[in-house]
């Protein structure tokens, strides 16, 4: 009998456990970004090392798990992370959300919502969400501290003073618990609300930056904002092509060599579910 | 010295100082920065320190704020509660609030009191965001007014000071600093590098401002016209230490230190 | 009659550490004494200490010795040994002092530079305005000037916005340098008006006028501050 090549999910236990640790320190303080002693792993920074990190700690021999990319499970990054633990945890797999137990994901929150034997693990490139305010790392981390976070609604007045609106429409700065102010990830401003009093655990990696955060479940996270400018999902208003989801958010691709376009959900999962379920409506109808 | 202030202010039911510096001393190393200092300043009252380069003068100014952490002596202020506490027993979030709300800077450099990046607007608001305030288009409006009281062109509060000038920059500082009302305003040398009928445009708006908000306004200068002009009282400051102090006019009409009868002879006449 | 101000012994001496140190002694021996309501001028060569001695008054100088005794808040107050904080608020509440020439601060408008002092005193601003045009009204200042900067008039103009300026708080002692050397007959006359006005309010006034006419008018002691030389 070979040898397994690799631990259980890549990493040594001692590197779990040491993980795990600094989940516990984020889970015990929403939205505080832990530092972690983040390895080298097989694929460069950029490419979802902390997301697999979190993923590989948390990661049990029972767990069904699925990867989606922008919201989707197809993509290169989805496809290859999956492999990578299909390869050092022999875990079952899913593209469906509802049957996962870990979801990794990178900039979306799947559509179907989720539930309290779930965990949301999100790839994450910059963590501090005073980051292109303030460059220094003394500084941001006070800041936190002291609860220091007027620079935050200065960013936010000077969108509203340029645009007319709150500009941001991705990596919306949210509040967490009433205290910690988080960067969501790059995941689009629709998705915000998702956080709010979820019943899945979510767990945040970045694997350059050496930063573990987390949201426990049911926790108050809301976007921050200004009481005459409340915060706005946006959606591009649109129904998808293939399902026709008006509540889903939605990709453009061109669909031709005229630049004809056509929306369809981000989340292919949802997609495809919503697809079968209406074959089925009509299957049935037609029985 | 600060428990002869207060006694003082109780036996004749004079108002007690709002900052009491006592025995300041400030080493960076082996080099002094200025050494004993003490003073009691009131509210609505102008102290003007006047000094050559290197005279400690810029010292004394960041010891005043807690910016620094004195060698020796101490510094009390007088909080919105009406307490005076020793600014060395502060928490860092304590004096934070009180650099945010009750204090106030005007820096000779503006590019160290603004945020250049942002709009004037922006930088009005920012002591309103950061004590709370959530309503855009009031922060908009409160900041405009204030713009207007410093006489910047409404219409310029989108812009960056970036495109200010000097002297609109140095305004700008002040309108950052007082839309929170702050009881205390340090100044370095404000009008430092600013054209003359730009000076005079900004001493007239700050001595208006002291006399209609009561302000307690310290500031540091080289220029003794700049002292005449808005200080009630003056210390004159040599290598670290105070060796003049009183009224203005009394210490400039009136010189009795050999260094400040060369400091007053030294001003060329208009 | 009560003694609004009373100098003892005061005595004052230059020292010109630029000049190697010399002592340049001005006054000695300064003794005397004013009621309310009375005035006082100071006569004798420029250069004997009559400025000086207003100055020492007004606390702009300080004295080597003496006292110099005022009623202050119902308290009698030495100027000599008062603490910047006592003689900024003698100046606030109860001595003026009119300079030979308007110290003009550039773009203040003229009718704000008389209401700054009522406006320091904690009056508002607007009421403080009115008050100061009814002043310069009586000094012959066209209302067309009120919004002006004083630094563009002419030298009796200023001065008459300068007196003006230290009339309006109407403080019960007044020291005058001076006050009508800039003006001509006219206007010189309503000054003396004034003055005369405030006499029988009951203001104390000390001054030095040079012109006999004047001085003749207002005075009800004269003094010669030779006598008052310090011995070199």
């Amino acid at each position: 009998m070979n040898a397994p090549a690799y631990n259980f999910a890549y990493l040594d236990e001692q590197t779990k456990r040491m993980i795990r640790r600094a989940i516990l320190k984020a889970v015990a303080i929403p939205g505080y970004q832990v530092p972690f002693a983040s390895r080298e792993m097989p694929m460069p920074y950029g490419w979802g090392t902390g997301g697999v990190q979190v993923t590989a700690a948390i990661l049990g021999p029972s767990d069904v798990l699925k990867v989606i990319d922008q919201g989707a499970d197809d993509t290169t990054n989805a496809v290859s992370i999956r492999k990578f633990f299909v390869r050092t945890a022999g875990v079952r797999t899913t593209t469906s959300t509802e049957q996962a137990t870990v979801i990794q994901t990178r900039h979306r929150i799947p559509e179907a919502p989720l539930s309290s034997h779930q965990i949301l693990v999100f790839q994450v490139p910059i963590p501090e969400p005073l980051r292109f305010l303030e460059p220094r790392e003394t500084e941001t981390r006070r800041m936190h501290a002291l609860a220091d976070y007027g620079l935050m609604h200065v960013k936010l007045y000077e969108d509203i003073a340029r645009h007319g609106h709150i500009a941001t429409t991705y990596a919306y700065p949210v509040e967490v618990a009433g205290r910690y102010i988080m960067d969501p990830s790059p995941t689009p401003k629709f998705d915000n609300p998702k956080m709010n009093d979820c019943p899945a655990l979510q767990l945040f990696g970045a694997g350059r930056e050496k930063r573990i955060y987390a949201i426990p479940p049911y926790t108050r996270v809301i976007s921050l904002d200004f009481e005459d400018h409340p915060f706005e999902r946006y959606r591009l208003d649109g129904t998808c092509a293939l399902c026709g989801a008006t509540d889903s958010f939605l990709d453009e691709v061109i669909a031709d060599d005229h630049g004809g376009r056509i929306f369809v959900c981000s989340d292919t999962d949802y997609c495809e579910k919503r697809r079968n379920d209406h074959a089925l409506l009509t299957d049935s109808g037609h029985d | 010295m600060i428990t002869r202030c207060l006694r003082i202010a109780a036996m004749t039911d004079e108002e007690v100082p709002l900052a009491i510096a006592e025995g300041l001393s400030k080493w960076y190393g082996r080099q002094l920065g200025c050494r004993d200092v003490s003073f009691c300043l009131y509210e609505g009252e102008v102290i003007a320190v006047v000094g050559e380069s290197g005279s400690g003068k810029s010292t004394l100014l960041r010891l005043l704020c807690a910016e620094l952490a004195p060698s020796a002596g101490k510094v009390h202020f007088r909080t919105r509660d009406g307490v005076t506490r020793d600014l060395a027993l502060l928490g860092e979030a304590e004096r934070r609030f009180l650099v945010r709300t009750d204090w106030g800077f005007v820096h000779q450099d503006a590019t160290l009191g603004l945020r250049m990046a942002v709009s004037a607007g922006a930088n009005v608001g920012d002591r309103l965001m950061a004590s709370g305030w959530r309503h855009y288009g009031r922060i908009r409006g409160t900041a405009a007014d204030w713009l207007e009281r410093v006489e910047i062109d409404r219409a310029r509060i989108d812009e960056s000071p970036q495109t200010y000038s000097g002297g609109m920059r140095q305004r700008l500082q002040i309108a950052r600093s007082l839309v929170s009302q702050p009881r205390l305003v340090l100044m370095d040398e404000p009008t430092g590098g600013l054209d003359v009928s730009v000076q005079a445009r900004l001493l007239d708006l700050i001595r208006g401002l002291v006399a209609d908000l009561r302000l307690s306004v310290v500031i540091v200068t080289h220029d003794l016209a700049v002292a005449r002009l808005l200080s009630h009282r003056i210390m004159v400051m040599k290598d670290g230490q105070v060796i003049e102090s009183g009224l203005t006019d009394q210490v400039l009409d009136d010189p009795r230190e050999p260094y400040t009868q060369l400091l007053v002879s030294s001003i060329l006449p208009p | 009659m009560t003694v609004a101000l009373e100098l003892r012994e005061v005595a004052k001496t230059f020292i010109m550490h630029l000049q190697d140190g010399i002592q340049l002694p001005c006054i000695a021996g300064v003794s005397f004494t004013v009621h309310a309501g009375q005035c006082t001028v100071l006569t004798g060569p420029s250069g004997t200490g009559k400025s000086t001695i207003l100055k020492m008054v007004f606390g702009s100088y300080r004295c080597d010795r003496g006292q110099i005794v005022v009623q202050h808040g119902g308290q009698r107050t030495d100027v000599a040994r008062a603490s910047p904080r006592q003689i900024l608020g003698l100046r606030r509440d109860t001595i003026g002092y009119v300079s030979q020439f308007l110290r003009a601060v550039p773009r203040v408008p003229a009718l704000d530079v008389v209401a700054e002092p009522l406006v320091a005193k904690g009056v508002g601003r607007e009421e403080a305005r009115e008050l100061a045009g009814h002043l310069l009204g009586r000094l012959n200042i066209a209302p067309r000037l009120w919004a002006l900067p004083p630094a563009t008039f002419s030298g009796g103009e200023q001065q008459r916005v300068n007196i003006a300026r230290s009339f309006l708080p109407d403080l019960p002692i007044l020291l005058l340098d001076e006050p009508t050397a800039s003006l001509d007959a006219a206007n010189a006359a309503d000054v003396i008006e004034l003055l005369a006005e405030r006499k029988r309010r009951g203001t104390t006034i000390v001054a030095i006028v040079h012109d006999p006419d004047v001085r003749d008018h207002i005075a009800d002691t004269v003094i010669d501050v030779t006598r008052f030389a310090a011995a070199a």
